[in-house]
């Protein structure tokens, strides 16, 4: 029996730099920042004062306030995204997809702002005033739940949490689900939302943003000598993933294919990457040896590249300690520079990116890297997009927890 | 306060604070079908009512207020 492949029929997003695919690629490759000062709360007291928002979008003209109001807004970003990628597939939205279709997507946090909004509500005004909408608003599977409700998706439904690689993860097992035959279509994606106060001050708290507030668009500089922490972000992106019959059947337009992941664990500290990155090297090993392809093939990696100092370094030692010499050869790039870290939505943003740039053979740069790090010394691609012909992209993605999610995605 | 004004004061109450279209409302609309009033919503709805009119109404009371109407006669037997 041949392997069912899977293709990538349809692409969605709404994130920091744009509320479609193709204003977020062509910013991607101007090396535009979509960071800036947070616009909707007071940062005063927070050390943090800026994040990537998602701009020009309000959830109640797009869903009507009434359904709106019921959800976080993680939801509506991934409401939002998912239609668009459906739209992108052509597949007919006037009937419920069914139980030929399922979903799976990664998030780190969930409704995080609904949580933060009830909690201040039950300090303030009791237990009784608690919205009584607040746990279906919260909980992480809230978006896949009403996802499925608006689009009537019937098959299996899982919520991945490995905090940042929780999207990667959401792909791979998508592309599971569709290799064993339990069903032919998967809406694969992730969604953060959590710049809000209390996330913010928190993740400030383990010093893992950047706080330089003076000029936010510079503040994302990952393997730059003079990173200093992530930047939070928001956003949503999905791919509609089939398997490759199923779309040739409905001569849907196939963007490339999802042929490997690898998933591991550094079973070693809560935050801080395993020495020599040596889970991230076992992930990105069994993503090449899931797609049959050979180091020497690979043209591309899209980095976890956070900006942190020790993701960075931990990140090109596992690179060079994998590829040998051959990472001299190899061209990274760390779009986070643009977006900042869309935490369990990045995931799937960056497997978007890798797609894109084999469908137009160019590369988005990594900007703000101006200050060489001899321990990082890799061709990140600086401050520039450029032309490569690219048929074969690595996406690496790590979480807090220890988790590795890497994918390969290829042209044919 | 007369029932009219109790009726206008819930009305303003569904359509500012829970985003129901005012074309829809009114003393016959059935709150679950007719407004999309479901049973997250009621809770909504009742700590609503409880804010605006400073009463407090139990869960068993809201047993049989199926329509606009039965709220309404409700908070103005309450007040």
């Amino acid at each position: 029996m041949t392997k069912r492949r899977v293709v990538v029929t349809g692409l969605g997003t709404i994130n920091p730099l744009g509320n479609s695919v193709s204003d977020t690629w062509n910013r991607l490759l101007k090396g535009e920042s979509g960071i800036d000062y947070i616009t909707t709360f007071d940062t005063s007291n927070l050390p943090v004062t800026f994040a990537g928002e998602v701009k020009n979008f309000d959830g109640n003209d797009y869903l009507g306030k009434q359904h709106a109001r019921k959800m976080d807004r993680s939801s509506h970003l991934s409401i939002f995204a998912t239609e668009q990628a459906l739209i992108d597939s052509g597949i007919n939205l006037e009937e419920r997809l069914g139980s030929n279709v399922g979903i799976v997507f990664g998030t780190g946090i969930g409704g995080i702002g609904a949580t933060e909004e009830a909690v201040r509500t039950y300090d303030s005004r009791g237990p009784s005033r608690i919205n009584p909408l607040a746990i279906t608003q919260l909980m992480p599977n809230s978006s896949i739940g009403q996802v499925a409700i608006r689009f009537g998706v019937e098959g299996p439904s899982l919520t991945i949490t490995t905090a940042c690689a929780a999207s990667a993860n959401a792909i791979g097992e998508a592309k599971n689900l569709i290799e064993r035959g339990v069903v032919d279509t998967v809406i694969a994606g992730g969604v953060e939302s959590g710049t809000t106060p209390m996330t913010i001050g928190a993740f400030a708290q383990i010093r893992a943003l950047s706080t330089q507030n003076e000029n936010p668009k510079l503040a994302c500089k990952p393997f730059d000598k003079e990173r200093d922490g992530f930047v939070m972000a928001e956003g949503s992106t999905v791919l509609v993933l089939e398997e490759e019959q199923h779309a040739i059947k409905r001569n849907a337009k196939i963007y490339g294919y999802v042929s490997g992941y690898g998933s591991t664990t550094d079973a070693y500290h809560i935050t801080a990457p395993a020495e020599g990155g040596i889970g991230a090297v076992r992930a990105m090993e069994k993503a090449l040896l899931d797609a049959e392809i050979s180091i020497q093939q690979v043209d591309y990696i899209n980095t976890h590249g956070t900006s942190t100092p020790a993701n960075d370094l931990n990140e090109t030692k596992a690179i060079k300690s994998l590829f040998g010499e051959y990472s001299k050869n190899l061209t990274l790039s760390s779009t986070k520079s643009m977006t900042g870290h869309l935490l369990g939505g990045a995931g799937a943003f960056e497997a978007m990116v890798s797609i894109l740039s084999i469908r137009d053979n160019k590369i988005a740069p990594t900007i703000n890297l101006n200050n060489f790090d001899d321990q990082c010394d890799l061709n990140y691609t600086p401050n520039s997009s450029i032309e490569l012909n690219t048929e074969i992209v690595m996406s690496n993605s790590f979480g807090f927890g220890g988790h590795n999610a890497v994918l390969v995605i290829t042209k044919t | 306060m007369e029932v009219n004004d109790v009726f206008e004061k819930v009305k303003s109450l569904f359509v500012d604070e829970l985003g129901i279209d005012e074309s829809k409302i009114s003393m016959e609309a059935k709150l679950e079908e007719d407004l999309e009033i479901d049973s997250l919503g009621i809770v909504e709805v009742v700590m609503a009512f409880e804010d605006e009119f400073g009463i407090e109404i139990d869960d068993d009371e809201l047993a049989d207020v199926k329509t606009v109407g039965e709220a309404v006669n409700l908070l103005h037997s309450k007040i």
